[in-house]
């Protein structure tokens, strides 16, 4: 597993209160982990703050799944 | 009750009559202080009498980015927990006569800095799960007042504002709430003659002119941990004068 991968999945167990096995790459925030929509906001701002990326809001409404966020960094950082 | 010794407070507009008063009995409470205005001078002697706990950043709302600037500058010395939008504007004339600038400034200062500085301390607050933000709006803004079409416009959208803050917010532990002055004796309304005054203070059952120190109380009691359970609200403060 990558660095910027483990990081988010801290991030998202940190952010969320859901149990580190529950993050899988494949894991909806919302549907899967319980996100509503502060929190998916809220997992933006602390993703660009840890990663040092600025996500435009049009990226940050694909952001669905950890793959995704994971993705978007790799991508962009 | 309402211990705020926990707690640091930014207060715009701590040079007028109400926002020290605001500042004042906060830092009574025991909270730390961040005062801001225009005015350098005015604001350093509030601190040099109030003493300990007690920031002093100077900043003219209007401008653009200044709303960023205060709280990012508030913010590197601690948290802001509680945010006093109090600063405000008039630029008072009837609607035939008024300005698109006369319109447009008072909108600027009373209603969108508002929201640009709660947006810029929101951050801070999700991230504590905490938070007090209370709006000074005013009476006019629930009931209008000839020569302030401008100025009763912001101040009503203040209370839009506070509610959609207040249902966005609630979740994370942040209160978003309006306190809504009625004639209170400041710089500000003694610009009345004598009578106007007179006719004023028929219209108010308590007889009196409202004193900062009332408008105070209401912002310290919403700070406090004990008015967690009170969102979207405005508490009216105005002796009478309107029972809305």
């Amino acid at each position: 597993m990558s660095d910027i991968a483990e990081r988010v999945k801290k991030i998202v167990v940190e952010h969320l209160g859901v149990e580190e096995a529950k993050v899988q790459e494949n894991a909806s925030f919302v549907d899967d982990l319980g996100a509503d929509s502060l929190d998916t906001v809220e997992l933006v701002m602390a993703f660009e703050e840890e990663f040092g990326v600025e996500i435009p809001d049009d990226a940050a409404e694909k952001i669905l799944t950890v793959k995704d966020a994971i993705d978007f960094i790799k991508a962009n950082s | 009750m309402f211990d705020l010794s926990a707690r640091r407070a930014l207060v715009t507009g701590a040079t007028g009559g109400i926002g020290e008063a605001i500042a004042r009995a906060l830092h009574a409470q025991g909270a730390s202080l961040v005062i801001t205005g225009r005015r350098e001078e005015v604001l350093a002697k509030l601190a040099a009498e109030l003493g300990e706990r007690v920031q002093v950043v100077v900043a003219d709302l209007a401008a653009p980015d200044a709303a960023e600037r205060l709280m990012k500058e508030a913010e590197a010395a601690g948290p802001v927990d509680v945010l006093v939008n109090n600063a405000g504007i008039t630029r008072d004339m009837l609607a035939m006569r008024m300005k698109d600038d006369d319109w447009s400034a008072v909108i600027e200062t009373n209603l969108s800095a508002v929201f640009r500085l709660s947006r810029a301390g929101l951050k801070g607050m999700m991230k504590r799960r905490h938070g007090r933000i209370i709006n000074i709006g005013s009476v006019v803004g629930a009931t209008g007042n000839a020569g302030q079409a401008n100025y009763a416009a912001a101040k009503a959208g203040l209370v839009g504002m506070t509610k959609a803050l207040a249902a966005e917010l609630g979740s994370r532990g942040i209160t978003v709430n309006c306190v809504a002055p009625g004639f209170i004796d400041t710089a500000m309304t003694q610009k009345l003659d004598e009578k106007q005054r007179d006719s004023l203070l028929g219209r108010i059952p308590a007889g009196r002119l409202g004193q900062g120190a009332d408008i105070a109380a209401a912002v310290v009691y919403l700070a406090s941990d004990e008015a967690a359970y009170v969102t979207g609200e405005t508490l009216h403060v105005n002796g009478g004068m309107a029972m809305i």
